[in-house]
């Protein structure tokens, strides 16, 4: 529609701010869909080592976690400092080890079942024999494929 | 006459959504994962004993860390800075050294005829008491190795990194520099216990 333009002193118009609710509202999808909620409380504590030929976990659906560590502050009076293994949100023995693995694999899609792997995150003052233990439950639970976490670093 | 209805305030809504974003922005954790990524052999049967592979001994590269995380590789004590340099000796074998692993012939797709150590093994073994963060040096230096191993030859055949290589070109190189490092059966390896 054409206006007639008044005479007298000329205003710059406001600026129109009825898309910035669309640009953040692409921002929050952004970050919804790259993020990931945290996967589970820690109940130990876990700083893993360090490597520098460290190769980037795909696919994290199909992503099981072990993770291996001293239990954090909260729990010592239950549980002692020695190290101890925690699956999902709860502290576990190796024994229970073989199971959990059956049971999150049986929860898969029939498809993924073969291709499940396994990350052990395990805190780097860790001693190797319980690592071993796992490692030894893993096989007779045929998780073959495995990922010890390592954060990067540079050479020496 | 229709009444003009005055349009909704809607400037609140960039607060509500820009509060929508910093909530998520807090909670979520941008963590990747990273790591080594190893497979396991399958398991032995229960009624049988672990037995010892034979494997020749020239072609067999035995990596030991006791309980002080101090290394025995083929014997001799080693700093784990010079680990990298010995495995990628041992799985050349430039020199045709009759004590590093036998040398094979064989035609490659896109290389040509190449010799190559086809039967070498990595064995990696550890303590009871062994730190984590030294095992994974280890595994760390030994896949370093390889890596190198594969890049110099990416470099010299085709010109780029072995990243860089298509698939085609990146299987070849595999087949040349397969990763063979194979995880022993537990055992003491002297130390405090």
């Amino acid at each position: 529609m054409a206006q007639i333009r008044k005479k007298g002193t000329r205003e710059t118009p406001a600026m129109s701010t009825t898309s910035l609710p669309d640009i953040i509202f692409i921002l929050l999808f952004f970050f919804m869909a790259v993020t990931s909620m945290k996967e589970v409380t820690y109940k130990v504590k876990v700083s893993p080592p360090s490597a520098t030929e460290i190769q980037k976990l795909e696919n994290k659906s199909l992503v099981r976690y072990i993770y291996v560590g001293e239990p954090m502050r909260d729990f010592r009076e239950q549980y002692g400092t020695s190290t101890r293994i925690q699956l999902n949100d709860q502290f576990a023995d190796i024994a229970d080890l073989e199971q959990f693995i059956t049971l999150e694999r049986s929860a898969m899609k029939e498809e993924d079942q073969n291709v499940m792997t396994v990350s052990i995150k395990a805190d780097k003052d860790t001693k190797m024999g319980i690592i071993t233990d796992i490692k030894q439950a893993l096989r007779r639970a045929y998780a073959l494929k495995i990922v010890y976490q390592a954060g990067a670093r540079k050479a020496f | 006459m229709a009444r003009k209805l005055s349009p909704i305030n809607a400037s609140s809504m960039a607060d509500i959504s820009f509060l929508l974003l910093i909530f998520f922005l807090v909670t979520t954790s941008m963590n990747v994962s990273t790591g080594l990524t190893r497979r396991l052999p399958p398991p032995l049967p229960p009624d049988q004993q672990p037995q010892d592979i034979d494997i020749n001994k020239r072609n067999l590269f035995v990596v030991k860390i006791n309980s002080m995380n101090q290394l025995l590789v083929q014997g001799e004590e080693l700093d784990i800075r010079d680990l990298k340099e010995k495995a990628k000796e041992f799985i050349q074998n430039k020199s045709n050294d009759p004590d590093l692993p036998a040398r094979f012939s064989k035609e490659f797709d896109l290389l040509g005829t190449m010799e190559y150590t086809k039967e070498h093994v990595i064995s990696v073994g550890n303590d009871v008491d062994t730190q984590y963060q030294t095992y994974i040096d280890v595994q760390n230096e030994l896949v370093a190795a390889y890596n190198e191993l594969r890049n110099e030859l990416a470099k010299d055949k085709f010109g780029k990194a072995f990243e860089e290589c298509d698939e085609q070109q990146q299987k070849v190189i595999q087949e040349v520099y397969p990763q063979k490092i194979s995880e022993a059966e537990p055992k003491n390896y002297g130390g405090t216990n």
